[in-house]
């Protein structure tokens, strides 16, 4: 019995071993050619064990090309931000939603839940975002449309009030004297810290790895966040590439980072998600348990 | 009366808490809801969303009539179709191994690890499937393809790969994330259930048929509704991004977003693309309130409303 349970556990580990293999060698293949000298790159090509090391495109990225530091700002400022405000927007609506002697609650619940089942579609808010708001070109495009307030977060958010968090909290807060705000930011919101740190997460991936804004409504290279600036990058790559299959235009690559910078640029912008998430990894399973089975 | 007005008092702070939210909303979702009569005028964009004249359901006519929204419409569903069965097999069959190890460490990694992929975005995902695939420099044609001495495969134009690179990103990307639910769902599961199958003397087989599965049945039956209930929508960047725009892949690439947005963007075809988006958003919520009545059905727990 003892001698089947090892083979098991063997051909278990194995199994779960090679799945972390395929996970992880994309990842292995991306640093080990940011970290390839561009002559052996052009020559051999992708490598996960290159003939000769450079450090040469970080150096590029990080002394001579401005781009990603400006990058960088851009990014952790919509992160920063956009996660602040929709943490407090989601907190404002999900508290009232939570009290069950509110009058008319039932309709903010489906004023907010409607907008999950039904939606414009894409054409309308872009035409409203940039015809109506003018937000073409703004750091209002990477912080508003779509990602300043989630519905699914904000049932979370009720749901964790309604099951978490005593009426008699609330009711001796209230004897005391306390107002609404108060109540909410003082006695609530210290309560609901282990959800808001999920949401919050949550949120913050969303805003860091937001680049389809930057497609729709950013052309300003001022703007470009990290993502945007990657996807910039790849789509003039993609052009080139078609117009020499066309034989129209002149190609010409060496305006373009070379591969190894590319792939370092890469590397910088899932760095800061791979240095936060081994602290936070229980944050992530939690929201992602909770989020989905739970709505 | 008295008591009335007071309540009142009482409760005017919370509807000024929801205001932010609701303005939102309303700007965000709602305007643009009553923005998709555009689908049925004939658009212009100096008159504006309303001001350009109708032209009742001229714009929808490509639906029924070309192929492109035949192509679009057959990837969108069948790329789905195959997401979900496969996603859910290979996610409750990683789900069982997993919950199998002994060591807790070792569990732990595996899950850290095979969840990476889903914290990062589709652009940073196309870079890593263009390291493999790329024509002159890629991993695959560098290296496989020479060790098998054949001539190397122009990806990006070879339509024939993409249904299987498409399937093969999104499992990568996703498996950790279906994993998870579905391990949590079989850590929730009643250990003297195991316990009693021990005493019987199920093996460990048999444990998994009998106990396992039967406890995550309505955890899969309510993620696979919930996902028949998304069977329009497809991920922008997956069928965007990843085969990067490529002509030659359109045939097996298009879906209605992608459609959309070319639309929009590209073509400048706004009236055809509010029409198609606004198909696509119809049957998406019949679609959901269907599944949705469904789940209730099964667990009423676990339904959206």
């Amino acid at each position: 019995m003892v001698q089947k349970d090892k083979g098991f556990q063997f051909f278990a580990n194995a199994l779960m071993i090679f799945l972390v293999i395929c996970v992880l060698a994309p990842f292995f293949l991306m640093l080990m050619s940011s970290l390839t000298d561009e002559q052996t790159l052009i020559a051999n090509g992708y490598s996960f064990f290159p003939e000769k090391f450079s450090l040469y495109a970080y150096k590029y990225l990080l002394v001579q090309s401005g781009s990603v530091g400006r990058g960088y700002i851009i990014s952790i400022t919509i992160t920063a931000i956009g996660t602040t405000c929709n943490l407090l927007v989601t907190l404002l609506y999900a508290y009232p939603l939570s009290r069950k002697e509110l009058p008319g609650r039932y309709i903010f619940a489906f004023y907010l839940f409607f907008t999950m089942l039904f939606s414009g579609g894409l054409v309308p808010a872009y035409l409203m975002w940039t015809q109506t708001f003018h937000i073409r070109n703004t750091i209002f495009a990477l912080l508003v449309p779509g990602l300043l307030m989630s519905p699914f977060n904000v049932i979370m958010m009720r749901t964790y009030f309604t099951t978490n968090i005593p009426d008699e909290i609330i009711d001796a807060a209230r004897v005391d004297g306390a107002t609404e705000f108060g109540i909410l930011f003082k006695v609530v919101f210290p309560m609901a810290k282990p959800i808001a740190a999920t949401i919050g997460l949550l949120v913050g991936l969303a805003y860091w790895n937001d680049w389809m804004n930057g497609l729709y409504y950013i052309n300003d290279d001022k703007l470009y966040s990290i993502q945007v600036l990657l996807m910039k990058i790849q789509r003039n790559l993609d052009q080139l590439r078609q117009q020499a299959q066309n034989g129209s235009g002149n190609v010409n690559l060496a305006e373009l980072p070379s591969t190894s910078v590319r792939m370092a640029l890469t590397v910088m912008g899932i760095l800061p998600v791979m240095i936060i998430y081994p602290f936070l990894q229980r944050y992530f399973v939690k929201g992602i348990t909770i989020g989905a089975v739970k709505g | 009366m008295k008591k009335k007005r007071k309540s009142l008092k009482h409760f005017w702070p919370m509807y000024v808490m929801f205001l932010p939210g609701v303005i939102y909303l309303f700007i965000n979702s709602y305007i643009p809801m009553f923005g998709i009569q555009i689908a049925f005028r004939q658009y212009n964009a100096a008159k504006g969303v309303y001001g350009s004249p109708w032209c009742g359901m001229k714009n929808f006519e490509f639906l029924t009539k070309t192929k492109d929204a035949w192509i679009m419409i057959r990837n969108t569903v069948l790329y789905n179709i195959t997401f979900i069965i496969l996603g859910t097999i290979l996610a409750v069959a990683t789900a069982i191994i997993l919950n199998e190890i002994r060591s807790k460490k070792a569990k732990q990694a595996y899950q850290t690890i095979i969840l990476i992929p889903f914290l990062i975005s589709m652009v940073i995902v196309s870079y890593l499937a263009f390291a493999f695939l790329s024509t002159s420099d890629g991993f695959i044609n560098n290296t496989i393809v020479r060790w098998f001495g054949i001539s190397a495969i122009d990806w990006y134009n070879s339509p024939k790969y993409w249904p299987f690179i498409i399937v093969i990103v999104n499992i990568w990307k996703g498996l950790g994330y279906n994993m998870i639910l579905y391990y949590a769902t079989i850590c929730g599961i009643d250990s003297t259930l195991y316990e009693a199958a021990v005493v019987d003397g199920a093996t460990r087989w048999q444990k998994v048929v009998h106990v396992t599965l039967p406890g995550l049945k309505s955890t899969i039956i309510i993620l696979t509704l919930m996902a028949l209930g998304g069977i329009f929508r497809s991920d922008f960047g997956l069928f965007y991004q990843v085969p990067l725009n490529s002509g030659p892949l359109i045939n097996v690439t298009q879906t209605i977003d992608t459609y959309v947005y070319r639309g929009l963007i590209q073509n400048n075809n706004v009236g055809m693309s509010a029409a198609a988006g606004l198909y696509q958003s119809v049957v998406g919520f019949v679609l959901v309130v269907i599944a949705n009545s469904i789940v209730r059905k099964i667990d009423s727990d676990s339904s959206l409303f």
